[in-house]
Protein backbone atom coordinates (compact mmCIF):
# COMPACT_ATOMS: atom_id res chain seq x y z
CA UNK A 1 0.00 0.00 0.00
CA UNK A 2 1.20 3.64 -1.22
CA UNK A 3 2.20 5.60 2.49
CA UNK A 4 3.23 9.37 2.49
CA UNK A 5 5.78 10.25 5.50
CA UNK A 6 6.92 12.86 6.62
CA UNK A 7 9.36 13.33 9.51
CA UNK A 8 10.77 16.69 11.20
CA UNK A 9 12.83 17.18 14.27
CA UNK A 10 15.03 14.44 16.04
CA UNK A 11 13.14 11.39 15.14
CA UNK A 12 15.08 8.07 15.77
CA UNK A 13 13.42 5.68 13.32
CA UNK A 14 15.75 2.45 14.44
CA UNK A 15 14.80 2.33 18.57
CA UNK A 16 17.30 1.69 20.07
CA UNK A 17 17.38 -2.23 21.40
CA UNK A 18 16.59 -0.90 24.90
CA UNK A 19 15.88 -3.74 27.10
CA UNK A 20 12.81 -2.69 29.01
CA UNK A 21 9.97 -0.99 27.43
CA UNK A 22 6.01 -0.44 28.82
CA UNK A 23 3.12 0.06 26.31
CA UNK A 24 -0.68 2.08 27.10
CA UNK A 25 -3.45 1.85 24.74
CA UNK A 26 -6.62 3.78 25.16
CA UNK A 27 -9.60 3.68 23.12
CA UNK A 28 -9.99 7.80 22.62
CA UNK A 29 -13.87 7.61 22.48
CA UNK A 30 -14.42 5.07 24.93
CA UNK A 31 -14.44 7.80 28.17
CA UNK A 32 -16.14 11.38 28.36
CA UNK A 33 -13.57 13.86 27.99
CA UNK A 34 -13.70 14.50 31.53
CA UNK A 35 -13.11 10.65 32.55
CA UNK A 36 -10.05 10.51 29.81
CA UNK A 37 -8.04 13.80 31.14
CA UNK A 38 -7.93 12.71 34.74
CA UNK A 39 -7.37 9.42 33.32
CA UNK A 40 -4.43 11.09 31.82
CA UNK A 41 -2.84 12.35 35.16
CA UNK A 42 -3.29 8.39 36.74
CA UNK A 43 -1.35 6.98 33.49
CA UNK A 44 1.33 9.31 33.76
CA UNK A 45 1.55 8.64 37.77
CA UNK A 46 1.70 4.94 37.14
CA UNK A 47 4.48 5.53 34.48
CA UNK A 48 6.40 7.50 36.53
CA UNK A 49 6.18 5.11 39.30
CA UNK A 50 6.85 2.38 37.53
CA UNK A 51 9.74 3.67 36.06
CA UNK A 52 10.90 5.12 39.59
CA UNK A 53 10.80 1.58 40.65
CA UNK A 54 12.46 -0.57 37.86
CA UNK A 55 15.30 1.98 38.55
CA UNK A 56 15.32 1.75 42.15
CA UNK A 57 18.52 0.34 43.96
CA UNK A 58 19.24 -0.61 46.89
CA UNK A 59 22.25 2.20 47.57
CA UNK A 60 20.17 4.94 49.66
CA UNK A 61 21.49 8.55 49.76
CA UNK A 62 20.19 11.71 49.71
CA UNK A 63 21.34 12.68 46.12
CA UNK A 64 20.08 9.32 44.65
CA UNK A 65 16.51 9.81 46.18
CA UNK A 66 16.65 13.67 44.57
CA UNK A 67 17.34 12.01 41.53
CA UNK A 68 15.04 9.46 41.37
CA UNK A 69 12.18 12.55 42.83
CA UNK A 70 13.35 14.24 39.55
CA UNK A 71 12.75 11.41 36.74
CA UNK A 72 9.21 10.61 38.23
CA UNK A 73 8.35 14.55 37.93
CA UNK A 74 9.98 14.50 34.54
CA UNK A 75 8.41 11.33 33.16
CA UNK A 76 4.73 12.31 34.95
CA UNK A 77 4.99 15.80 32.96
CA UNK A 78 6.28 14.97 29.78
CA UNK A 79 3.76 11.27 29.30
CA UNK A 80 0.77 13.79 30.93
CA UNK A 81 0.73 16.25 27.86
CA UNK A 82 1.89 14.10 26.11
CA UNK A 83 -1.54 12.20 26.30
CA UNK A 84 -3.15 15.58 26.72
CA UNK A 85 -2.39 16.43 23.00
CA UNK A 86 -2.96 13.43 21.84
CA UNK A 87 -6.80 13.73 23.44
CA UNK A 88 -7.11 17.31 22.70
CA UNK A 89 -6.09 16.60 18.78
CA UNK A 90 -6.73 13.33 17.79
CA UNK A 91 -9.78 12.60 14.77
CA UNK A 92 -12.80 11.19 16.90
CA UNK A 93 -14.09 10.03 13.61
CA UNK A 94 -11.49 7.13 13.60
CA UNK A 95 -11.68 4.57 15.99
CA UNK A 96 -7.98 4.37 16.60
CA UNK A 97 -6.30 3.90 19.35
CA UNK A 98 -4.22 5.66 21.23
CA UNK A 99 -0.35 4.36 22.41
CA UNK A 100 2.33 5.27 24.73
CA UNK A 101 5.07 3.81 25.00
CA UNK A 102 7.87 4.06 27.59
CA UNK A 103 11.18 2.98 26.35
CA UNK A 104 14.43 3.25 29.05
CA UNK A 105 17.93 3.05 28.59
CA UNK A 106 21.22 3.77 30.40
CA UNK A 107 21.54 7.62 29.76
CA UNK A 108 17.84 8.69 28.52
CA UNK A 109 14.25 8.07 28.19
CA UNK A 110 12.33 7.25 24.93
CA UNK A 111 8.41 8.31 24.82
CA UNK A 112 6.64 7.49 22.58
CA UNK A 113 2.83 8.43 21.32
CA UNK A 114 1.30 7.50 18.24
CA UNK A 115 -2.50 8.95 17.23
CA UNK A 116 -4.90 9.64 14.36
CA UNK A 117 -5.37 13.60 13.44
CA UNK A 118 -7.40 15.17 10.91
CA UNK A 119 -5.02 16.17 7.43
CA UNK A 120 -6.17 20.38 8.92
CA UNK A 121 -4.73 19.67 12.61
CA UNK A 122 -1.62 17.83 10.77
CA UNK A 123 -0.60 20.99 8.62
CA UNK A 124 -1.52 23.24 11.40
CA UNK A 125 0.62 21.46 13.71
CA UNK A 126 3.96 20.53 11.45
CA UNK A 127 3.61 24.63 10.66
CA UNK A 128 3.87 24.97 14.60
CA UNK A 129 6.97 22.45 14.17
CA UNK A 130 8.91 24.27 11.83
CA UNK A 131 8.30 27.54 14.16
CA UNK A 132 10.07 25.67 16.72
CA UNK A 133 12.81 24.26 14.81
CA UNK A 134 13.22 27.84 13.15
CA UNK A 135 13.33 29.20 16.56
CA UNK A 136 15.39 29.58 19.89
CA UNK A 137 12.90 27.74 22.20
CA UNK A 138 14.17 30.05 25.61
CA UNK A 139 12.87 33.29 23.29
CA UNK A 140 9.89 31.30 21.71
CA UNK A 141 8.71 30.24 24.99
CA UNK A 142 8.63 33.39 26.68
CA UNK A 143 7.01 34.86 23.13
CA UNK A 144 3.92 32.75 23.41
CA UNK A 145 3.75 33.20 27.07
CA UNK A 146 3.42 37.21 26.44
CA UNK A 147 0.99 36.03 23.21
CA UNK A 148 -1.11 33.82 25.26
CA UNK A 149 -1.68 36.39 27.69
CA UNK A 150 -2.58 38.90 24.88
CA UNK A 151 -4.75 36.74 22.93
CA UNK A 152 -6.50 34.61 25.80
CA UNK A 153 -5.26 32.05 24.46
CA UNK A 154 -3.30 28.49 25.76
CA UNK A 155 -1.60 27.00 23.01
CA UNK A 156 1.47 25.18 22.46
CA UNK A 157 2.99 25.90 25.99
CA UNK A 158 3.54 22.25 26.86
CA UNK A 159 6.32 20.82 24.14
CA UNK A 160 8.11 23.98 24.24
CA UNK A 161 7.96 23.58 28.25
CA UNK A 162 9.66 19.81 27.62
CA UNK A 163 12.67 21.56 25.21
CA UNK A 164 13.42 24.38 27.45
CA UNK A 165 12.98 23.31 31.29
CA UNK A 166 13.53 19.47 30.67
CA UNK A 167 15.80 19.63 27.86
CA UNK A 168 14.39 17.07 25.93
CA UNK A 169 14.57 16.23 21.94
CA UNK A 170 11.30 15.95 19.85
CA UNK A 171 10.82 14.33 17.06
CA UNK A 172 7.48 13.66 14.87
CA UNK A 173 6.47 11.19 11.92
CA UNK A 174 3.17 11.87 10.04
CA UNK A 175 2.17 8.75 7.71
CA UNK A 176 -0.61 8.69 5.49
CA UNK A 177 -1.99 5.83 3.83
CA UNK A 178 -3.07 6.27 -0.10
CA UNK A 179 -6.48 4.75 0.79
CA UNK A 180 -7.31 6.71 3.91
CA UNK A 181 -7.29 9.98 2.85
CA UNK A 182 -9.27 11.33 6.03
CA UNK A 183 -7.02 10.47 8.31
CA UNK A 184 -2.85 10.93 9.52
CA UNK A 185 -1.12 8.99 12.09
CA UNK A 186 1.23 11.15 13.76
CA UNK A 187 4.06 9.31 15.88
CA UNK A 188 5.74 12.08 18.58
CA UNK A 189 8.73 10.59 20.06
CA UNK A 190 10.63 12.68 23.19
CA UNK A 191 14.01 11.70 24.27
CA UNK A 192 14.67 12.97 27.83
CA UNK A 193 18.18 12.70 28.73
CA UNK A 194 18.80 10.76 32.42
CA UNK A 195 21.94 11.86 34.29
CA UNK A 196 23.37 9.17 35.40
CA UNK A 197 24.06 8.45 39.04
CA UNK A 198 27.98 8.56 40.26
CA UNK B 1 -12.03 32.20 49.26
CA UNK B 2 -11.42 28.77 48.30
CA UNK B 3 -12.16 26.24 45.18
CA UNK B 4 -11.20 23.31 46.40
CA UNK B 5 -11.46 19.74 44.34
CA UNK B 6 -10.22 15.97 45.00
CA UNK B 7 -6.26 16.67 44.31
CA UNK B 8 -5.90 20.51 44.92
CA UNK B 9 -6.92 23.89 46.89
CA UNK B 10 -6.48 27.34 45.92
CA UNK B 11 -7.08 29.68 48.75
CA UNK B 12 -6.80 33.18 49.00
CA UNK B 13 -6.49 35.13 52.21
CA UNK B 14 -7.48 38.60 51.21
CA UNK B 15 -5.47 40.27 54.39
CA UNK B 16 -2.57 39.15 53.46
CA UNK B 17 -3.35 39.31 49.72
CA UNK B 18 -1.54 35.57 49.71
CA UNK B 19 -2.88 33.17 46.93
CA UNK B 20 -2.04 30.11 47.94
CA UNK B 21 -2.25 27.01 45.50
CA UNK B 22 -1.78 22.85 46.74
CA UNK B 23 -1.78 19.74 45.70
CA UNK B 24 -1.80 18.37 42.01
CA UNK B 25 -3.26 20.78 39.28
CA UNK B 26 -3.79 19.13 35.82
CA UNK B 27 -6.36 21.90 34.57
CA UNK B 28 -8.08 21.83 31.16
CA UNK B 29 -9.23 24.63 29.04
CA UNK B 30 -13.18 25.51 29.87
CA UNK B 31 -14.20 23.62 32.72
CA UNK B 32 -15.58 25.92 35.56
CA UNK B 33 -12.69 25.23 38.11
CA UNK B 34 -10.08 26.15 35.69
CA UNK B 35 -12.92 29.85 34.73
CA UNK B 36 -12.99 29.95 38.73
CA UNK B 37 -9.26 30.11 39.20
CA UNK B 38 -8.48 32.91 36.26
CA UNK B 39 -11.80 34.72 37.72
CA UNK B 40 -10.27 34.60 41.50
CA UNK B 41 -6.56 35.92 40.14
CA UNK B 42 -7.46 38.40 37.78
CA UNK B 43 -9.88 39.87 40.83
CA UNK B 44 -6.45 39.71 43.21
CA UNK B 45 -4.30 41.81 40.57
CA UNK B 46 -7.33 44.01 39.86
CA UNK B 47 -7.41 45.11 43.74
CA UNK B 48 -3.58 46.00 43.18
CA UNK B 49 -2.43 45.26 46.91
CA UNK B 50 1.17 46.45 47.37
CA UNK B 51 2.87 43.04 47.14
CA UNK B 52 0.61 39.64 45.60
CA UNK B 53 2.18 36.61 47.41
CA UNK B 54 1.82 33.59 45.45
CA UNK B 55 2.34 30.60 47.49
CA UNK B 56 3.70 27.41 45.63
CA UNK B 57 5.15 25.85 48.11
CA UNK B 58 2.65 22.61 48.16
CA UNK B 59 1.97 22.57 44.79
CA UNK B 60 3.39 19.34 43.55
CA UNK B 61 2.16 19.09 40.01
CA UNK B 62 0.89 21.21 37.40
CA UNK B 63 0.29 20.76 33.64
CA UNK B 64 1.26 23.07 31.31
CA UNK B 65 -1.98 24.93 31.27
CA UNK B 66 -1.97 25.58 35.16
CA UNK B 67 1.90 27.17 33.98
CA UNK B 68 0.29 29.29 31.17
CA UNK B 69 -2.55 30.25 34.35
CA UNK B 70 0.37 31.21 36.63
CA UNK B 71 2.19 33.30 33.71
CA UNK B 72 -0.78 35.50 32.87
CA UNK B 73 -1.51 36.14 35.95
CA UNK B 74 2.19 37.66 36.38
CA UNK B 75 2.01 39.85 33.05
CA UNK B 76 -1.62 40.63 34.81
CA UNK B 77 0.15 41.67 38.04
CA UNK B 78 3.35 43.08 35.62
CA UNK B 79 1.37 45.88 34.00
CA UNK B 80 0.10 47.38 37.30
CA UNK B 81 3.13 49.75 38.15
CA UNK B 82 2.75 49.97 41.80
CA UNK B 83 2.15 46.62 42.77
CA UNK B 84 5.18 44.09 43.93
CA UNK B 85 5.09 40.22 43.60
CA UNK B 86 6.66 37.48 45.63
CA UNK B 87 6.69 33.93 44.60
CA UNK B 88 7.35 30.97 47.36
CA UNK B 89 8.52 28.16 45.83
CA UNK B 90 10.19 24.75 47.11
CA UNK B 91 13.35 23.59 45.86
CA UNK B 92 12.70 20.00 46.56
CA UNK B 93 10.02 20.19 44.08
CA UNK B 94 11.17 19.59 40.54
CA UNK B 95 9.19 21.14 38.85
CA UNK B 96 9.47 24.52 40.34
CA UNK B 97 13.42 24.48 40.08
CA UNK B 98 12.88 23.95 36.19
CA UNK B 99 10.43 26.14 34.89
CA UNK B 100 9.25 29.20 37.69
CA UNK B 101 12.48 30.64 35.94
CA UNK B 102 10.31 32.05 33.59
CA UNK B 103 8.12 33.97 35.76
CA UNK B 104 11.51 35.75 36.86
CA UNK B 105 11.82 36.21 33.02
CA UNK B 106 8.37 37.48 32.35
CA UNK B 107 9.03 40.12 35.30
CA UNK B 108 12.60 40.82 36.31
CA UNK B 109 11.77 42.16 39.74
CA UNK B 110 9.55 39.22 40.92
CA UNK B 111 11.15 37.78 44.08
CA UNK B 112 11.23 34.40 43.45
CA UNK B 113 11.67 32.56 47.45
CA UNK B 114 13.12 29.34 47.47
CA UNK B 115 12.20 27.09 50.39
CA UNK B 116 15.22 24.49 50.58
CA UNK B 117 13.76 21.86 53.61
CA UNK B 118 11.86 18.67 52.66
CA UNK B 119 7.80 19.80 51.78
CA UNK B 120 5.50 18.16 54.11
Amino acid sequence: MQKTVEVFGDFLDALPSCPEQLVLNFSPSNAPPQKRWKNNGLSADFLADYLVTCLASSEESNDRERQQAEIKDSVSFIANELLENSMKFSNTQRIDSTQIKLYFDIDRILFITQNSICPETARTFQTYIQKIMDSDPEELYITQLEENAENHSDSGLGLLTMLNDYSARLGWKFEQDAEYQDTITVTTMVQLPMETSP
Amino acid sequence: MEISQEKYTVTYQASEATVCFEGSIRLHGGEPDYLEIVALLNQIAESEPPVITLNLEQLQFLNSLGISLLSKFVINVRKRKTVQMVVRAHDEIPWQRKSLKNLQRLMPNLQLNLLTTKPT
